[in-house]
């Protein structure tokens, strides 16, 4: 599956960067993550609020890190 | 403890404002409305620099004019909870209150002010080609998640408020140890006409959140120097930062940068001196 985390660099995008992989290894499942930064491709997903994860094209959440569960959920 | 209970309250609260709804809110409003409406929303919508440049392009590309999308951007960092909050706690409900008006007024009128300049075409091109993608269909809350959000919202807040407090409280401990006590009067007493521009002036190019800069505010204070001059300060560290210019300047040309630090910052040393003037 394809995971892309939006966001500029800030804090969180790295925390939820983090989270995401973690969540994905525990899992146990087979991805490949991109961080996006350009601004543009950011836009282009709809999103006004950083960070957000992406799972296969589609935004699953904007604007925060979710919890440990949360992503986990959004992955399954 | 106030203070956790009123972030728990404002997490509820902001639910039920996200960013998207904000938007449809002030997409398509006139002027002058639209700019006290953005003010307003700035308060209660959640927001973080980090996230200035996403916003304001989802803003103008859905149809809210520029002057109201600053007024949102002038007022989301500037009159938070936590400032309310903090200044409520600490110097009473008249300088709370003040804050919270004189702040939405800046809001509003420099959204107005750059809304009247008709500034449009100073933002780079690429902002308006930008195609936004579909909006997912917004999540729908229940109550549990509403408080589930407030939760969050204390845990995040008061997690990284305590350090910023911190770190003001020893800037304001080494203000009050080391700079000698007439010093801060004279320089931002009252007396002199000119400390309001001189503090605004330091204050833009920092960067610090409002819980950062109160212990520094108190500090100040207690050195002699006047209410205005120090509220000036701390409304252009929160509201205006060098950062914040730079990050912007992906999107803005630079005349519209200095046209909107320029028209913040004379908003700001009015305010200051209207303080000075009724305290």
């Amino acid at each position: 599956m394809k995971l892309q985390i939006l966001g500029t660099g800030c804090a969180k995008c790295n925390a939820l960067t983090m989270a995401t992989e973690k969540a994905a290894q525990t899992l146990g499942l087979t991805y490949e993550l991109e961080k996006v930064t350009d601004l543009k491709r950011i836009m282009s997903f709809g999103v006004m609020t950083t960070p957000a994860l992406v799972v296969d094209g589609k935004v699953k959440v904007s604007g925060k890190v979710p919890s440990m569960d949360e992503i986990k959920m959004m992955l399954a | 403890m106030l203070l956790t209970l009123i972030v728990f309250a404002v997490g509820i609260v902001r639910s039920f404002f996200t960013p998207e709804r904000t938007r449809r809110i002030l997409s398509g409003r006139r002027e002058s409305v639209g700019n006290v409406l953005g003010a307003l929303l700035g308060i209660v919508t959640p927001f973080c620099s980090c996230s200035a440049v996403p916003l304001f392009i989802g803003f103008v590309t859905a149809g809210v004019p520029l002057g109201v999308t600053f007024s949102f951007l002038v007022s989301a960092p500037m009159v938070n909870e936590v400032a309310l909050v903090l200044l409520f706690g600490l110097f009473g409900s008249k300088v709370a209150g003040l804050y919270l008006l004189t702040g939405l007024i800046i809001a509003v009128v420099s959204g107005w002010v750059i809304g009247r300049l008709r500034m449009e075409k100073y933002i780079e091109v690429w902002v308006y080609a930008t195609k936004t993608g579909e909006v997912e269909s917004e999540e729908k809350l229940d109550w549990p998640a509403r408080i589930h959000s407030g939760r969050d919202a204390v845990k995040d807040i008061v997690g990284r408020v305590w350090f910023y407090v911190l770190i003001g409280i020893a800037v304001g401990a080494g203000i009050h140890g080391y700079v000698p006590e007439n010093f801060m009067a004279s320089v931002m007493g009252k007396g002199a006409w000119w400390s309001v521009p001189l503090a605004v002036s330091l204050g833009v190019p920092m960067y610090s959140n409002a819980a950062g800069i109160i212990p520094i505010v108190q500090a100040l204070l207690g050195k002699g120097a006047a209410l205005g001059t120090v509220l000036a300060f701390m409304m252009s560290v929160i509201a205006l930062s060098l950062p914040e210019a730079i990050i912007l300047r992906k999107v803005l040309k630079p005349r519209l940068i200095a046209t909107f630090f320029g028209v913040v910052a004379l908003g700001i040393m009015l305010v200051g001196y209207l303080f000075n003037w009724i305290m």
